[in-house]
């Protein structure tokens, strides 16, 4: 196999990794937030 | 005249073809696992779909269940449906969604999940049951079991270095899903109930869209690797290692082998063990400790047991890359069989902490067992067909799905009936499953790289390549 592929992590292709882990990331974070609020319960 | 078939293997859905997903020069590796992200995340909802039982049960009645509401054990098939037809689909759709690619296939698996919920809306909306087991159940479930496996083989051939850390960043996503579906669902509920309405056919439209799109957006962004493609600075080792194979195995022949028999019933056993105590965890966590656990804590206790459950699905798939797969599974048994050995002597001494302490770390090593198997599966049989023997694989999630739930409720059941009180009636549960580890750990402790004979030949690789 051969690396005749590289990978641009600058520019365009940055603001896309961006975009793109944001898109997933804060749905996940607020799911993690609202899980661990609930837990809190627990050692109350 | 265009027949919707051929629409759909060409024509105006040509840019789901596998051949428009290849990634053109300066793609990043790196914006793959958030399009499987769009995907699993979605799809891992089916864990939250309780939250819509008790609501369903008030349709009539909206304060009180009427009469001809109708009941939780009616509503319970709805995910027992859903998760049939997801090890069914994932069996059956493998070898098609090899062949067609990761866009296709997550695709459907967006218009089938949202259509389940669009479907299971008019059910809820007619009050007709059999519209929601077909909506959510069967079509929903054909969604979850393309759309869980559709990203694996493209997240293992982007990640030749780290296949284990890549498909456990998108099986992450099941793990975590139900975090955001169940306040999602609450919210909504909330937002579209009236006087005369409880706010589940409002809620079902808002989320099947919700996720149609979500899971549509995964789709565009999925790209998969040109022929030959490797990360900069990667070697492919010339030699396997010794449960390492760089040759691939037919997914038919891969049945022949006992090596796919044993990793069935090394899921099977990990994903029993877990899912009958997290099923049971509100219920169990209460009993165990009357008095010092109320319902309120209990659904918090729920909800730490999803979050290690998700975090447990990166770590160890992750860690299973430096340790490799076999000793990632031994760990899991083992560790698995002392802390669920160790369960009972936690409520004996009172102790919340370890009790609590010892679920989350089981939970880890239970969503672990889901994200490390596709890359055990790459080790054993190969990359070319991983994602259809994969599908094949989740068979053994189906059969864990009943078979753990039953042994812990039925083994409950018989103690309480022969007068053992509740606090101690998990007790003998606890062996049971440590003692289903055992025979886990045997299982993979049996595993062997798979026979020359399974392998495929230079030829045989070549004309599936172009087929």
């Amino acid at each position: 196999m051969t690396a005749d592929h590289h990978e641009d992590v600058s520019g365009a292709n940055r603001i896309k990794l961006v975009l793109a882990w944001s898109f997933v990331g804060i749905p996940l974070i607020w799911g993690v937030y609202n899980t661990l609020a609930q837990a809190a319960l627990l050692f109350q | 005249m265009t027949t919707a078939a051929q629409a759909y293997s060409g024509g105006i859905f040509h840019w789901l073809d596998r051949s428009h997903t290849v990634a053109k020069p300066g793609f990043s590796r790196w914006l793959v696992p958030p399009a499987a992200l769009c995907v699993h995340l979605c799809i891992g909802q089916v864990y939250a779909f309780s939250v819509f039982n008790l609501p369903m049960t008030r349709l009539i009645g909206i304060t009180e269940s009427a009469p001809d509401d109708w009941k939780l054990t009616e509503l319970g098939w709805i995910f027992s449906i859903a998760i049939v037809f997801l090890g069914l689909a994932a069996a059956f759709t493998g070898t098609w969604l090899d062949r067609v690619g990761p866009r296709k296939a997550m695709f459907t698996a967006a218009l089938c999940f949202g259509g389940g919920f669009l479907i299971s809306a008019l059910g809820v909306y007619l009050h007709q049951l059999w519209i929601v087991y077909l909506g959510y159940g069967v079509l929903g479930g054909c969604g979850l079991g393309l759309g869980y496996i559709s990203p694996v083989k493209t997240l293992i051939t982007w990640f030749p270095d780290r296949p284990g850390m890549a498909t456990g960043m998108a099986i992450m996503g099941f793990g975590g899903g139900a975090m955001i579906a169940s306040p999602l669902s609450v919210l909504l509920m909330q937002y579209f109930s009236s006087p005369t309405d409880v706010g589940v056919t409002g809620t079902f439209i808002t989320m099947g869209l919700i996720y149609m799109v979500f899971m549509l957006v995964g789709a565009t962004i999925v790209r998969v690797p040109p022929q030959g493609w490797a990360p900069e600075g990667y070697v492919a080792p010339a030699k396997a290692k010794k449960l390492v194979t760089t040759s691939h195995v037919h997914v038919d022949e891969a049945l022949k082998t006992p090596q796919f028999y044993l990793l069935w019933g090394v899921l099977c056993l990990n994903v029993t063990a877990g899912i009958g105590v997290l099923g049971q965890a509100s219920a169990m966590s209460q009993e165990m400790f009357p008095g010092q656990i109320t319902a309120a804590a209990a659904a918090g206790f729920v909800g730490l047991l999803s979050l290690f459950n998700m975090l447990g699905r990166f770590f160890w798939a992750s860690t299973s890359d430096y340790i490799g797969r076999r000793n990632t599974y031994m760990i899991f048994f083992a560790l698995g069989m002392a802390l669920y050995a160790a369960v009972p002597w936690t409520g004996q001494t009172g102790s919340i902490v370890l009790f609590v302490l010892f679920y989350c770390v089981i939970m880890t090593m239970y969503g672990g067992g889901f994200a490390t198997i596709p890359a055990y599966l790459r080790d054993i049989f190969g990359v070319r067909y991983v994602g259809a023997i994969h599908g094949r694989l989740l068979t053994a999630w189906s059969t864990a799905g009943v078979l753990g739930p039953v042994l812990v409720n039925y083994i409950r059941e018989y103690q309480i009936n022969n007068g053992v009180p509740k606090a101690d009636a998990y007790s003998v549960t606890m062996y049971i499953m440590a003692g289903l580890l055992l025979v886990g750990f045997v299982l993979n402790w049996l595993m062997r790289p798979v026979h020359e004979k399974h392998h495929m030949t230079e030829a045989e690789l070549k004309a599936s390549m172009e087929g």
